[in-house]
């Protein structure tokens, strides 16, 4: 027998881990009970009816196939595809994520630039850090007006603090003989900036940037179930409100797919601009 | 008398003590290197042999005193000025190849892309690197092989001094001996000033028109400038063969052992602290073993 390498050894046990998970989630469903025959009052009082119960794995997978082959369907408010539930979330997700980014990341630069203006900045930074970013949501909808519009500003400010603290942080620890290597060869402040400083605090950046993305997507869940209209937060509460278990199930996984989509695609801009000293 | 193309003049370096008090690194240096010379500085940590390099690189600001290069007073880092960090200092992200090139590209914004390739290519030819070699990272390189970039970066610029600060220190002996000939290969072509820090005796012989001794601190002084009367070209192995090898090798050893420590610490009442010139020449005079240095005023 041809012994297997490390990755394929992790991917037999991953299969086995989750065909036994699976086999165990479906045997611990109890079935339901055969409607025998029944007596006129068990009839009246829907004795007869299914009872509501967590769903079996094999029932999520014919709904996700049903919802996966046909995603970007809209028949109203409250029936729409998966696809479009989730394009909601990321379209509110990247636009305040993206205005965190374009704030955080040339403030971090100026705060790990200048030693002043991080010790004046950095109470306000502490306190406004650990605030839940939901409890921004009644203080937005007050001023923005806007339902839309403050799901997006709560995700901006949750994920603003990460990437500007990781941004000062990797600018203020930029090596001084790198930035000595720019004053020899006489850089510009931006030059230097630019050529030296931001290539050598890519990688805390980035970081930053990855933790905040990540963030990010788990707070829209909780905003879209507050705000409604659209969303995959939406869609949970909503299935949960239609009692509709299997939907729920099924929406809690592609939150988890979509999620690890994020992560990844950071993952691998990390990679890209990483170096070893 | 006209000045020195490098001309440092009172150099004065203090530092707060911690207690309220000032410590003097050094006072009133005052010595000059000619256009074209190899000078190497010779003492022990902590005489602020550093602190001198840091100041001719314009990193750093003296506390008072005034350097002048060509015939300007040195305020701030230049281009005119190339140094050659002790840890190398190249940036990690960029390839062999870019790091020299990105000093190129400082140097002359108007050369064409292919014209900086082209010239950083030579002169990393010139220090031994050819072939894939330039597109590896320096973490993927062996700490000689970074170093003679970081010698291939300075000198490519051409500027009008070299600073080397322990360029070699953490090297093994034997890859500082081949990059200690293709050092002295590039400046005898080059024919540029070049001042350089070293703890090393040998090799300083090997490489300086002179060398300048410094005491030990506080209050450090250099002391003295020996000249290094072996003719060039040098070769490691047939210098040690000259007459005035072991003798110069001597008085330095005896310097540094024993005469820095004693010269150490004396205030310089405001004088300008100017090295004797010694010069030790025993070809002619090989028959006497021990001679006195002989000793004159420098000529500045």
């Amino acid at each position: 027998m041809p012994i297997l390498s490390l990755n394929q050894r992790a991917l037999l046990l991953s299969v086995v881990i989750l065909v036994v998970g699976l086999l165990i989630w479906e045997a611990a469903i109890p079935a339901q009970q055969a409607v025998g025959e029944l007596t006129e009052y068990e009839r009246l009082t829907g004795g007869g009816a299914a009872k509501a119960g967590v769903p079996p794995p094999s029932q999520v997978f014919v709904k996700a196939w049903e919802e996966l082959s046909n995603p970007f369907y809209d028949a109203g408010p409250n029936d729409k595809g998966i696809g479009i539930q989730i394009g909601y979330s990321i379209y509110r997700v990247l636009t305040g994520y993206a205005m965190a980014a374009l704030i955080a990341i040339p403030l971090g630069f100026l705060i790990g630039m200048s030693p002043v203006a991080y010790k004046a900045l950095n109470p306000f930074i502490q306190v406004l850090r650990p605030i839940s970013p939901l409890a921004w949501m009644p203080l937005a909808l007050f001023i923005i007006q806007d339902s839309e519009a403050s799901a997006i500003f709560v995700i901006f400010i949750c994920s603003i603090w990460p990437m500007l603290i990781n941004t000062a942080f990797g600018v203020a620890g930029v090596r001084q003989d790198w930035v000595n290597v720019a004053r020899t060869h006489e850089l510009g402040h931006f030059k230097t900036a630019f050529t030296v400083i931001l290539p050598a605090a890519a990688p805390t950046i980035v970081t930053g940037m990855r933790i905040s993305i990540g963030i990010a997507w788990l707070v829209i869940v909780a905003a879209e179930m507050l705000v409604g209209g659209t969303g995959i937060g939406y869609y949970v509460w909503n299935e949960w409100n239609n009692l509709d278990l299997t939907s729920v199930i099924f929406s809690i996984l592609m939150i988890g797919i979509v999620g690890m989509m994020l992560d990844a695609a950071f993952a691998s801009l990390q990679r890209a601009v990483a170096y070893v000293e | 008398m006209s000045k020195p193309f490098l001309s440092i003049e009172n150099l004065t370096q203090q530092y707060p003590d911690g207690q309220g008090g000032m410590m003097t690194v050094f006072e009133n240096a005052t010595f000059g290197v000619e256009k074209g010379e190899f000078v190497c500085i010779l003492g022990h940590s902590g005489c602020g042999k550093s602190t001198i390099m840091n100041i001719l690189a314009g990193l750093a600001e003296p506390t008072s005193g005034v350097v002048t290069m060509d015939g300007r007073e040195v305020s701030g880092p230049s281009l005119d000025r190339g140094v050659v960090f002790q840890n190398y200092s190249l940036l990690p992200w960029l390839s062999t190849l870019k790091n020299v090139s990105f000093g190129v590209v400082a140097r002359h914004p108007d050369w064409s892309k292919a014209k900086v390739l082209d010239h950083s290519r030579q002169y990393l030819a010139m220090v031994g690197l050819e072939g894939d070699v330039i597109h590896r990272k320096p973490s993927q390189l062996s700490g000689g092989m970074r170093q003679r970039v970081s010698i291939a970066r300075a000198f490519a610029n051409h500027p009008k001094l070299l600073l080397l600060d322990e360029p070699f220190g953490a090297l093994d002996a034997l890859t500082r001996g081949t990059i200690q000939d293709k050092l002295l290969k590039i400046w005898g072509d080059s024919g540029q000033t070049v001042f350089m820090i070293t703890h090393d005796i040998d090799e300083a012989i090997l490489l300086a028109d002179r060398i300048l001794l410094m005491t030990n601190g506080p209050f450090a002084r250099v002391a003295e400038s020996v000249d290094i009367t072996i003719p060039r070209p040098r070769n490691r192995t047939a210098i040690v063969e000259h007459p005035n090898y072991y003798a110069i090798r001597n008085h330095l050893v005896q310097f540094l052992g024993k005469r820095s420590k004693d010269l150490a610490g004396q205030a310089s009442d405001g004088a300008a602290q100017r090295p004797e010139t010694v010069r030790i020449d025993l070809t002619g005079t090989a028959e006497d073993p021990t001679p006195e240095p002989r000793l004159r005023a420098v000529n500045t």
